[in-house]
């Protein structure tokens, strides 16, 4: 996963709230058994009409917004369904980053996974971003390791989980890192389950 | 004596393998042990292949079930199946992966295939107690038995399988309080509907939501399970139920039940899973039952709903941060403000999902239907839950009551609910849908859904128009 420290980008503003992930990555792009071709996807049904022609009104088609690397979003960005589908095509089609006030949960978690940088501010402050648009665009710096985010005449400080910032900063084997603590899960798992024996009637082929 | 907990918090103390941080507060970053998982064709591959190119094998190999719901179509004819490559693919490969990592796989043809989230409960693999996550959003469903159950990405999925484990932040807690007793008609649909309409579609984000009270206490498991599945849908990451009678006694008559003598052991841990009197929650809401009327949505997001005898709302009534959204919504789905849902003429009519296609769902369809046709011009269909429900329906005739009503009878998937199959609305179509997410294209590109309980999708198929259940079932309901 690429490593997030501070970039310099394009900024688009998608303000509704609630955009699901059905509409950030649509079910025609679900059928691979790999995470390849996902940058077509991404928000397919806006940037497209039914005949595949390009929406030009769409924010993401203007000639100015080719490079566009931040999305200022709404209220529950990214809300529904489980789908990582949604945040690999983020980053395949270029996307580094999204501002915004809230998140579904599954989708920050992807986000989180991925290398994908979310940052949650106060809605005072997403509507001090979203005034320093020009045409629903700007150019925006966001230093993670600063934890400072500018855009126009808007910059702040932003607070952030450690724990995610570290990850993205590192780009960590997460896996690898809990296989570390393999032999507590072990004697974790071995005395739970010598307290609790109906649960391996659950288990497929322990019975 | 300990600190009075929230059943949540009991739960996820008992599967904490250790503690990065220590709080024991909200936030608190964790190593949790998942008991169980279910694994689809669509959100598992790349995690299998993950483990693959890391040379990685699954922990607990028993503890995950793989089945085919997203992709297969639901035609009635199994053989005659037309599966697109990708979704061919997709089904092999997870056949692939149970044989190479000797997971149990329900594969199209299986007698117990359907969709996951019922397919694990009608089993027995859903016990209290137990943390489950699992690769899609709706894995709250499992709150009915007093699970801590959550969807999960690809990613996770894969560190699932390599450690039995996920890195976890502990939720902040909310209770959602119901008491009185629904009126006759009303369904947990309905009563989920008005918590998401009343909350937002982001009203319980960040918290794991415990629903308490006489009118889930008087609610069946299948019916509880239609609560935690829609949950998700107002932002809840975890549903809960703290775990009563009723929920042992489905247990109990479920394929992998615990022996009687595991059961009766179970039975004594399981009385500890309920939150504590003096526990804390970080929010609170209460409901009265008895004002819950049949709800429909007119929108493009589950809170965008009312009653089936409102009218569809007037932008400009609305606060000015749901204005845009609202006038968005009624340009997608065709609608006018004032107009009155009842006025509202369908061209389809879905009966399935894992929200409501359960042997009580078909059930409270069929009371409807029997004697009854669908309106000229509006095709019916009605997927069962899983092939055991399918089944179980046959054996009591309800088939027959679907069939002479002229709904197409098919078999089991996630079919229609998000259209990732032969299934789906053209555009402009609209549709009556048991299911729970009304978003832009869900159900098809251009395609206009109304959510609502499966009796209402009925009373929608003959009148030919979205309407109110009540006005048809005066007779049964006295």
């Amino acid at each position: 996963m690429e490593r997030f420290i501070r970039l310099s980008g394009r900024a688009a503003a998608m303000p509704a709230a609630n955009i699901d992930t059905d509409v950030i990555m649509p079910k025609a792009f679900l059928k691979g058994i790999d995470r390849s071709g996902l940058a077509l996807g991404l928000f397919h049904d806006l940037r497209f009409d039914e005949s595949g022609a390009v929406r030009e009104d769409f924010i993401l088609n203007r000639a100015d917004m080719a490079q566009t690397r931040f999305l200022i979003v709404g209220p529950n960005f990214g809300c529904g369904s489980s789908r990582e589908h949604a945040v690999w095509g983020m980053l395949q089609y270029g996307i580094r980053g999204i501002i915004g006030s809230s998140y579904g949960a599954i989708f920050a978690d992807n986000a989180a996974n991925n290398g994908l940088l979310l940052l949650s501010l106060p809605t005072a402050e997403i509507a001090a971003l979203m005034a320093e648009l020009v045409d629903g665009a700007g150019e925006m710096t966001v230093d993670l390791d600063a934890q400072r985010i500018a855009m126009g005449g808007y910059a702040a400080d932003f607070d952030i989980d450690p724990a995610t910032r570290q990850a993205l900063m590192l780009g960590l084997d997460r896996i690898g890192e809990t296989l570390t603590h393999a032999d507590r899960i072990r004697a974790f798992e071995k005395a739970y389950l010598g307290r609790k024996p109906w649960l391996m009637s659950a288990a497929s082929d322990e019975q | 004596m300990s600190a009075p907990k929230t059943l949540y918090d009991k739960i996820v103390d008992e599967h904490r393998i250790l503690s990065f941080d220590e709080s024991g507060e909200a936030g608190e970053r964790l190593l949790l042990y998942i008991d169980r998982t279910v694994l689809n064709e669509y959100t598992s591959p790349q995690a299998f292949s993950g483990l693959r190119a890391a040379g990685r094998a699954p922990w607990r190999p028993a503890a995950s079930l793989g089945v085919v719901d997203h992709v297969n179509s639901t035609h009635p004819d199994r053989d005659a199946d037309e599966l697109d490559d990708g979704a061919r693919r997709q089904i092999e490969y997870l056949g692939e992966n149970g044989r190479d990592f000797g997971i149990e796989i329900f594969d199209l043809f299986d007698p117990r295939q359907g969709i996951e989230h019922v397919v694990m409960p009608e089993l027995g693999l859903v016990l209290p107690g137990m943390v489950i996550a699992a690769g899609d959003s709706h894995s709250t469903t499992y709150g009915a038995f007093g699970v801590v159950g959550f969807g999960i990405g690809t990613s996770d999925i894969e560190h699932l399988l390599a450690t039995q484990t996920l890195v976890y932040r502990r939720l902040r807690t909310m209770r959602i309080t119901i008491g009185g007793t629904l009126a006759p008609g009303i369904t947990a649909k309905d009563l989920i509907m008005e918590v998401i309409r009343r909350i937002g579609a982001d009203g319980a984000a960040g918290h794991a939501v415990e629903f308490a009270g006489e009118a889930i206490g008087a609610l069946g498991v299948e019916a509880r399970m239609t609560i935690c599945n829609m949950a998700v849908e107002c932002g809840a990451r975890v549903a809960l139920m703290a775990p009563d009678d009723t929920v042992v006694e489905y247990i109990a008559g479920c394929p992998r039940a615990p022996s009687p003598a595991l059961l009766a052991a179970a039975r004594a841990d399981w009385q500890a899973l309920r939150s504590d009197a003096a526990a804390r929650f970080d929010k609170e809401v209460e409901l009265d039952a008895a004002e819950i009327p049949p709800m429909v949505s007119w929108g493009t997001s589950p809170d965008q709903s009312l009653a089936i005898t409102g009218i569809v709302p007037d932008p400009d009534d609305l606060p000015a941060e749901r204005r845009a959204d609202a006038v968005r919504a009624m340009a997608y789905m065709g609608l006018a403000p004032h107009t009155r849902l009842q006025d509202i003429a369908i061209d389809r009519a879905f009966i399935g999902s894992c929200t409501n296609a359960r042997l009580t769902d078909l059930r409270d369809a069929a009371r409807i239907l029997k004697g009854r046709k669908v309106a000229p011009g509006v095709r019916a269909m009605i997927s069962p839950g899983s092939s055991g429900v399918r089944r179980a329906a046959e054996a009591e005739g309800i088939d027959r009551i679907f069939i002479e009503a002229g709904f197409e009878w098919r078999r089991s998937g996630c079919s229609l609910c998000l259209a990732m199959n032969d299934d789906s609305l053209a555009p402009g179509e609209r549709c009556a849908s048991s299911t729970n997410r009304n978003f832009e294209g869900r159900q098809g590109i251009g395609g206009r859904t109304h959510l609502m309980s499966p009796a209402m999708v009925a009373a929608a198929a003959v009148t030919g128009r979205l309407a109110d259940v009540r006005e048809l079932a005066a007779e049964e309901l006295d």
